[in-house]
């Protein structure tokens, strides 16, 4: 290849900027370090579009990019290698550009913080792995960036580690990420074993010619079930999403662009560069789909209840993942990375503006708090109308298209079935309808914070925002930029899903089953526009229920409650999800390793011995001591007596020869 | 001709009295004398074997000794010496500033 792209500046870019700002940060000004935090990202951003500029007259596509030789043993090698297809060209244009979005956002939102120059090195490190992540060409350098992402992610749950919650939450993501990343290690394992590669060419070349009818079918199938439990893990999929809701005590920006945007996309990301496994495999396809499905059901009706706006939105994200693997588990593997792209765009905006919310009203993230926002913030609140109207699929937002797509997919794909789409039909609705209850819930009504005094609150604790504060004020530009961008993305970003357009950008990618569907669709094009009516029809109900509920009579929402009561106080509970793992796992664990492990193994067991062997050393030594007296006389004596023996000894029995 | 074990028996007796009186003395000199006692009864034992074995590499043996013994002799006389001056008595078990 005569012209390279230079892939491998779009990672090391960000790597650079954290690496400047970590070690020299310290002593920087504000200004030197988000000018370092920007510029890197930024600069990783253009290159970006510059790759994509020229993404069309590459002589070849995928376009591979070897940078250095890794592991070589035997006929096993890995290298640190890029590729570049229709694919990870989309995720690198998400990644680096809503991501230096959010980093122009965070100038805003951090610069009252105390640890300014660590925050943007975490997020530029984490930019790092992410495209890692999305540019491997093997699985193994994928893992890298998997890991690092979670790493980050642990870094900046926790950035405010001085709170106990946040640490904690650190914590828990960390430790539920590890469950699926066990699992993807095996999937990785058994790859290595039946392939002897984890380069994705080779791999997909030696899975290509398998059917399900043929033998390696059921090794497909488990290899899709073990990475599917890794994308669990790090996508927040029943049954491991319980991580994503308390990952919220991180700075709302980290939210946006870690636990929104991209990172948790990483694991639809992987599963629709496996398709290939998984296409080949459809009991694996079926458990992705119904884990997608369900999830998508679940956590939308708790974010019903939930009154911390940011819980709402991260009930939401596990939501919108699960429509994401929905698509992937039917096949429509497009349609996944379509809505993986629309949402970074609106769940990102939705995040930041919430985070302009929180900044307005002082670190309040409790919604009962909030209310009649919309004259004081009114730039915020358009934006985050416009991600409301996207999330909830009202059409022509970037939503509506990609929603539209998946549950049509759901539908009509050999794969699918209508139980998919009546779940996710009940589950848009849902969706709607608690992202209007938070959208009048806060910007509606009248303001219900108390002000300036009385800031002991629960929910204030928060670092930026701690300054004193009077009436609710609009943010920075610096802030507002960003959500203008996205809110523009957010309404015209679903336009590129016309006629398939995104559709037949993947297809090199997907392969030719899914064009060749898509040409049938013109003799079920009435179905599918009765379909989409349906949808737009649910997306409305949810929103006028929520005006009705929030805004018009504003006193029903608590008769509902009452009403419902066991079922209310079960989804505001999160269904004791948590008390339920605890009880189930953590506890059991916890009190086994206490009890056996550390009580029994440890301290009996290990220490005990070790304890037992010096005392008895000590003793034994007590009394060998006694012999070395001082006393000449015994010293002679023992010399004597020594004589006297080996004399009697060769008397008795010769002397050996 | 006097047989060779009535030599070893007496050398024997002679080596036992001198263990004895080195574990049993506290004077230094004394001491001293039973590890004298202790050679002669070896060199008893050298001579009697060599006269034996009309070998010859017994009585160089007993020289050897000889001079060892006198010249550990010297030493040990001059240290006893040395000691009695400082601290003004000839008991081991007394001489035991060195001991921990």
């Amino acid at each position: 290849m005569t012209s390279s792209l230079n892939l491998w500046l779009i990672p090391v870019l960000p790597l650079a900027g954290a690496a400047i700002n970590g070690f020299l940060g310290k002593r920087s000004s504000r200004t030197a370090v988000s000018t370092i935090g920007l510029v890197f990202p930024g600069a990783a951003f253009a290159w970006a579009l510059s790759v994509a500029f020229r993404f069309s007259s590459l002589p070849q596509i995928p376009y591979q990019e070897y940078v250095a030789h890794w592991i070589r043993s035997g006929s096993f090698s890995v290298d640190f290698a890029l590729y570049l297809d229709q694919l990870s060209l989309v995720m690198l244009l998400v990644v680096t550009g809503v991501g230096f979005l959010i980093h122009i956002y965070s100038v805003g939102y951090m610069w009252d913080d105390p640890s300014y120059y660590r925050f943007f090195s975490y997020l530029n490190l984490f930019m790092f792995f992410m495209l890692t992540l999305v540019l491997a060409n093997n699985y193994l350098v994928m893992f890298i960036g998997w890991e690092g992402v979670g790493l980050a992610s642990y870094l900046l749950i926790g950035f405010w580690f001085t709170k106990d919650s946040a640490a904690s939450a650190g914590k828990k993501a960390f430790i539920v990420n590890r469950i699926g990343d066990f699992g993807f290690l095996i999937g990785l394992f058994l790859i290595i074993q039946h392939f002897g590669s984890l380069n994705f060419v080779e791999v997909f070349d030696q899975v290509r010619p398998i059917t399900p009818e043929t033998a390696g079918a059921g090794l497909l199938t488990a290899i899709g079930i073990l990475l599917m439990v890794g994308a669990c893990g790090k996508s927040a999929q029943i049954p491991l999403y319980v991580w994503l809701p308390d990952a919220m005590e991180g700075p709302t920006p980290v939210s946006a662009l870690i636990h929104a945007a991209t990172m948790v996309t990483a694991g639809v990301y992987m599963v629709s560069r496996s398709h290939m496994v998984f296409e080949r495999a459809p009991m694996s396809l079926t458990v992705v789909a119904i884990i997608g499905t369900l999830t998508a059901l679940f956590a939308a009706t708790i974010g019903i209840a939930q009154t911390d706006i940011k819980k709402v939105l991260a009930y939401s994200t596990v939501s919108q993942l699960g429509y994401m693997f929905m698509a992937c588990g039917v096949g429509a593997f497009s349609a996944g990375i379509f809505h993986l792209m629309t949402h970074a765009f609106f769940k990102g905006l939705l995040f930041l503006a919430a985070g302009s919310v929180i900044h307005a009203v002082g670190g309040e993230q409790d919604m009962r708090k909030m209310g009649g926002l919309r004259s004081y913030i009114p730039w915020t609140f358009l934006t985050m109308l416009i991600a409301t109207l996207a999330i909830a699929g009202i059409p022509p937002l970037a939503g509506f298209w990609s929603k539209d797509e998946i549950l049509w997919k759901a539908f009509s794909s050999e794969h699918g079935s209508w139980v998919y789409w009546l779940i996710g039909v009940i589950t848009a609705f849902i969706t709607s309808f608690y992202m209007f209850r938070l959208l009048f819930m806060t910007f509606f009504g009248d303001y219900r914070g108390i002000q300036v005094d009385e800031r002991g609150k629960v929910h204030s604790a928060h670092g930026p925002d701690d300054h004193a504060h009077g009436e609710p004020h609009e943010s920075p530009m610096v802030m507002l930029i960003p959500l203008m961008i996205l809110a523009f993305l957010s309404l015209v970003g679903g336009l590129v899903g016309i006629h398939n357009g995104f559709e037949h950008f993947l297809a090199p990618v997907f392969g030719a089953a899914e064009v060749a569907h898509g040409a049938g669709e013109t003799s079920t094009g009435s179905t599918e526009l009765l379909l989409m009516g349906v949808s737009v029809t649910v997306a409305f109900a949810g929103a006028i229920l929520a005006w009705v509920l929030y805004v018009s009579k504003p006193y029903l929402p608590q008769k509902v409650a009452d009403a419902l009561n066991g079922l209310y106080v079960a989804v505001l509970n999160k269904y004791y999800i948590d008390e339920l793992y605890a009880t189930l796992f953590v506890k059991p664990l916890v009190e086994g390793s206490t009890r056996i492990l550390w009580h029994g193994v440890d301290q009996k067991i290990i220490d005990d011995s070790i304890n037992d062997a010096a005392d008895g050393a000590r003793h034994v030594s007590d009394e060998v001591r006694q012999m070395q007296s001082g006393n000449l006389r015994s010293y002679a004596g023992w010399i004597a007596a020594g004589s006297a023996l080996v004399i009697a000894y060769m008397i008795w029995f010769g002397v050996g020869r | 001709m006097v047989p060779l074990s009535y030599y070893l028996v007496l050398s024997g007796i002679l080596f036992a009295c001198g263990v004895t009186g080195f574990l049993i003395k506290r004077n230094i000199i004394t001491i001293f004398m039973s590890i004298e006692l202790m050679l002669n009864g070896v060199n008893l034992s050298f001579v009697a074997f060599a006269a034996h074995w009309h070998a010859l590499a017994g009585q160089i043996f007993v020289f050897f000794v000889m001079v060892v013994a006198a010249a550990e002799s010297a030493v040990g006389l001059a240290i006893i010496i040395a000691v009695y001056r400082t601290r003004e008595t000839l008991n081991v078990d007394q001489v035991n500033l060195l001991k921990l």
